[in-house]
């Protein structure tokens, strides 16, 4: 397994009030994504442990154009990743900060 | 913008995650998990094999309401790694079974399993035993344990026989139950005597449908979310012992059974002697059809 | 003074030959060996049919098990390269030279042969070009077919899988070849006469059916998020705008995943009777749902679907079927409505270079090109107009007369940014010219050419190659869609944001689509189990697509 971490500044905050959301699975170009209200306002930690080895590069594109995107601020993000494509891992957190934003039931 | 027209109210059972059937099985908001994902308390064997690691090691367990009623519930997550019963995947099930012995609450176990995993083999079949006893233990204490079987990966090895101690089984065509997997018959008794590629036979040997007419499960369900959590409120609503005369039922049950079918070379033939004219037909049927047909079935009212 | 009869000879001596093998037009199984060692010559030239469906496997069997040091040096001519007795028969030595338009299946096994200098390359083909030169160049001495029953004198009827009988009937018996066919049964009368008994010489009774392949099954169940939301961007951002009634669809699952939105996602854009009126398609069982909820006005077919066989007999005002109620496929007729009668495309692709030019080639596979190119290119030839083409046409040319402007076809190819075991859809380099260079072929197997495609469809956006301007242009907005491939990350971001803003490159956002609202329950079906249901029963799926 190979680990990536990253630690980027984020334009908007989080929406809603929940304190963690939970999407995906781990599985074959699967991936699941923890999202936690752990990190200061106007910033984003993202923890990733992969089963692809090699993509360091495209992890960095991907996380940085959902920070830039999508209100990722405070939130602490683990991801367990199967080797899943880029564009699934876009699709999860994306996913996932609506997820953290529904209310509360 | 032109909002899609996702369908809300269905959710394919087959389909969902976990978690998605959790939240469409019990009451909307109901649902308090116990040992969450942010807890990570994950398998400490996966990572030696390098393998990638679920921060719910595949089993959501917690408590919830269903019509108002207190239940706890556990949902297998079939994509990890099969659903299969690892060290600290079954320990949560069986705390949840002991605490369902004590709360004397009821209990549904959602099965989507292989069975054990093979990188925690002693750990997940020790598991597989210490769940068995916790489930009679619970059932002893008046509790009623309901299994629902519906799922991608079934119900195989080490989890059909926890489903096999279960009070009532709820099932859909799309679920299988059975011991042994396809692919595990056909490397051990060969193609001729069964072909794991010939997805027909293996749905009319360990399919819901099947499973349901031999009296293997007692509720058969459409692959509908709602429909599972109806015949889970359904099924709690007797509450069913589990002394002697239960489980000499089902010896009794399983020997006429046998006695009965034992010949049969093929689902087919026995569906033939349960009298169904149409029998050739039964997978093809729709769920009304199909349980008009299925009147004659064999079943294990008494022996659960 | 010249023997003008020289052909006819030749053929009435292999009749003779054949003669003492069979009864009346009858071969029996046994007598095969033997037949075909007496009608077949070294250096003939030797149709096997099979394509990507349907296949004379019994007289494919029968042609790998001769003596090749009786017959050799045969050069086949066949549309499919597709069992392993197709390649047997270079194996072993008794076909030398090959002149091929598909092999799927073999496709590894096919490259290595070439490599290896087992096999002698004519040309890999599109079928509907193979067919041309079996009536100019590569005429058959030889044929070998499949049809479901036969007559005893030699009337066949084809089934529903009729696809290439007929073209290589015609070319090859009306030029003094010989033509023999498999069948599953000897009857007393046909049910219907797709080749007439006139046109065949042999007739072998197989006593089981040919081989079909299911290859335009999609199971439903392995329709990704992704894939959807390509699907929604097509629908949205091309059928509707453009109007697009006519079309062919490609076999990936980007577009059985169109096929399953159009009763959802295009009925709530009000698309129904606006757009997919008319197909040149195969039976795909993805279709279903869509013919049911009355959105199909006609199919027509290349060859026909395991399965699909009761449901396309019921829905006669949607396909083309006989007198005797099942359907009538014909490959030859079907591409040239494809070519010609369609205004769109659409299909997936391996690899997608910065000019545009796709390929499914990659270095140690040679799968060939089926129909695609034909479907998948703007034909010439082209003269009545159609709104669809006469936008596109616009869009390419705006200065110029629109009296005198040609119309284009829309050539879609749509995908993910990244395919299988993350293989990058988007590439500097083609691998088919790494294959060209290695096996010294002149042409590098390209499935459409650059010039061709109109549009790139991914889950990053919708790229129209019609409205670029200049080399610099297309490129960046090819990089514009490719995503987070390495050809995606080294955009110019600058030049892309400006395609966007003229409408080249357009993203979810600018048409009205969420990322997010891509999911599964939008599916008009999310299993075969589904598809059937919606069929009434009448579709009957191969058992490797049961899961009840």
């Amino acid at each position: 397994m190979e680990t990536l971490s990253f630690r980027l500044s984020a334009p908007t905050r989080a929406g809603g009030t929940r304190m963690q959301a939970i999407v995906g699975v781990v599985a074959s170009g699967n991936l699941e994504v923890l999202l936690e209200r752990a990190a200061p306002a106007d910033s984003c930690m993202i923890d990733i442990t992969t089963a692809a080895h090699g993509f360091g590069a495209v992890w960095d594109a991907v996380v940085r154009d959902f920070v830039a995107r999508r209100p990722a601020g405070g939130l602490r993000i683990s991801i367990n990743d199967g080797g899943a494509r880029p564009d699934t891992v876009a699709l999860r957190l994306a996913q996932g900060v609506r997820k953290i934003e529904e209310p509360e039931r | 913008m032109i909002a899609a027209t996702a369908n809300t109210d269905s959710l394919s059972w087959y389909e969902a995650s976990a978690r998605q059937r959790i939240d469409a099985l019990v009451d909307p908001g109901s649902f308090a998990e116990f040992i969450g994902p942010e807890q990570r308390e994950m398998s400490p064997h996966l990572s030696i094999f390098d393998l990638p690691e679920q921060f719910d090691d595949g089993i959501v367990v917690g408590r919830g309401r269903l019509e108002g009623s207190p239940v706890l519930v556990a949902a297998q997550e079939g994509r990890f790694m099969g659903g299969a019963f690892g060290e600290v995947h079954g320990a949560k099930l069986t705390g949840l079974l002991r605490a369902a012995r004590a709360l004397q609450q009821d209990v549904l176990i959602l099965f989507d399993t292989g069975g054990v995993r093979l990188q925690e083999a002693n750990a997940g079949e020790l598991a597989i035993a210490e769940i068995m006893r916790a489930v009679i233990e619970a059932r002893r204490a008046g509790a009623n344990v309901i299994g629902l079987i519906g799922g991608r990966a079934g119900c195989y090895g080490g989890g059909s026989l926890i489903a096999g101690t279960c009070s009532r089984l709820i099932v859909s065509e799309q679920g299988r139950i059975s011991v042994s997997g396809p692919e595990v018959i056909e490397t051990n008794k060969g193609i001729e005597e069964f072909d794991s590629r010939d997805r027909a036979l293996v749905w009319r040997t360990m399919g819901g449908k099947h499973r349901y007419l031999i009296g293997g499960a007692d509720t058969f369900v459409d692959d509908e979310a709602l429909a599972f959590r109806q015949a889970a409120m359904d099924a709690l609503k007797v509450t069913r012992g589990c002394g002697v005369a239960v489980l000499e039922a089902e010896q009794t049950r399983l020997e006429r059974r046998l006695q009965r079918f034992g010949a049969a070379r093929d689902a087919v033939e026995i569906w033939q002697a349960l009298g169904i004219d149409t029998s050739t037909d039964i997978p093809a049927l729709p769920t009304d059809a199909f349980l008009a047909a299925a009147n004659n079935r064999e079943n294990a009212d008494d022996a659960r | 003074m010249s023997d003008w009869g020289m052909q006819k000879a030749a053929l009435a001596e292999r009749l003779a030959a054949g003669q003492r093998h069979a009864s009346g037009k009858i071969v029996p199984i046994p007598s095969l060996p033997a037949f075909l060692n007496a009608v077949i010559r070294s250096g003939d030239r030797v149709c096997l049919e099979g394509d990507n469906q349907k296949q004379a496997d019994i007289l494919a069997s029968a042609l790998a098990d001769l003596d090749p040091a009786e017959i050799s040096d045969l050069h086949m001519v066949q549309s499919g390269v597709v069992l392993p007795s197709h390649l047997d028969i270079f194996e072993k030595g008794i076909a030398r030279r090959l002149d091929f338009s598909y092999s799927g299946p073999q496709s590894a096994r096919i490259a290595r042969m070439l490599f290896g200098g087992k096999i002698e390359l004519g040309a890999v083909h599109t079928y509907l070009e193979l067919f041309a030169r079996y009536f100019i160049d590569l005429t058959p001495h030889v044929a070998l077919i499949a049809a479901v029953s036969a007559d005893k004198d030699g009337n066949l009827y084809t089934g529903p899988n009729t696809e290439d009988t007929p073209t290589v009937v015609e070319a090859t018996s009306y030029k003094n070849g010989l033509v023999v066919a498999q069948v599953t049964e000897i009857v007393d009368k046909v049910p219907r006469v797709d080749i007439p008994g006139d046109l065949v010489h042999f007739v072998v009774e197989a006593g089981r059916p040919f081989y079909v392949e299911p290859l335009f099954t999609r199971d439903p169940a392995a329709i990704t998020e992704t894939q959807i939301l390509t699907a929604m961007l097509a629908i949205k951002g091309i059928y509707a705008p453009y109007g697009v009634r006519r079309l062919n669809h490609g076999i990936g699952f980007n577009t059985a995943a169109i096929e399953l939105l159009l009763p959802t996602y295009g009925e709530k854009l009000g698309l129904k009777g606006k757009v997919c009126t008319h197909f040149a398609l195969n039976p795909h069982p993805t279709m279903i749902p869509a013919i049911e909820a009355g959105w199909v006005e006609q199919i027509h077919c290349f060859g026909s679907e395991v399965g699909m066989e009761d449901y396309v007999a019921a829905r006669p005002d949607v396909f083309f079927t006989g007198p005797d109620g099942s359907l009538r496929s014909n490959r030859a007729f079907c591409q040239t409505a494809g070519l010609y009668a369609c205004d769109m495309f659409i299909g997936s692709t391996l690899q997608i270079d910065l000019e545009g030019h796709s390929s499914t080639v990659t270095t140690s596979r040679i799968a060939g090109f089926g129909g695609a190119p034909n479907m998948g290119s703007d034909p010439r030839g082209r003269r009545h107009p159609s709104e669809p083409w006469l936008k596109a046409g616009a869009e390419a040319a705006p200065d110029s007369d629109a009296a005198l402007r040609r119309g284009r076809k829309l050539v879609v190819q749509i995908g993910e940014t990244f395919g299988e075991r993350n293989a990058p859809l988007f590439v500097e380099r083609l691998d088919a010219l790494e294959l060209a260079s290695a096996l010294k072929l002149d042409l590098a197997p390209v499935m459409v050419y650059a010039d061709d495609v109109t549009h790139i469809v991914t889950e990053e956006g919708i790229a129209n190659l019609l409205m670029c301007r200049d080399k610099d242009e297309r490129e960046q907005a090819i990089r514009g869609v490719a995503g987070y491939t390495d050809i995606g990350r080294a955009r110019d971001p600058k030049l892309v944001e400006k395609l966007r803003a003229r409408g080249v490159i357009r993203r979810p956002e600018d048409l009205g689509i969420d990322p997010l609202d891509a999911d599964r329950r939008l599916l008009a079906a999310r299993s075969i189990k589904d598809l059937m249901l919606a069929s009434g029963g009448l579709y009957r799926p191969p058992s490797r697509f049961r899961n009840w």
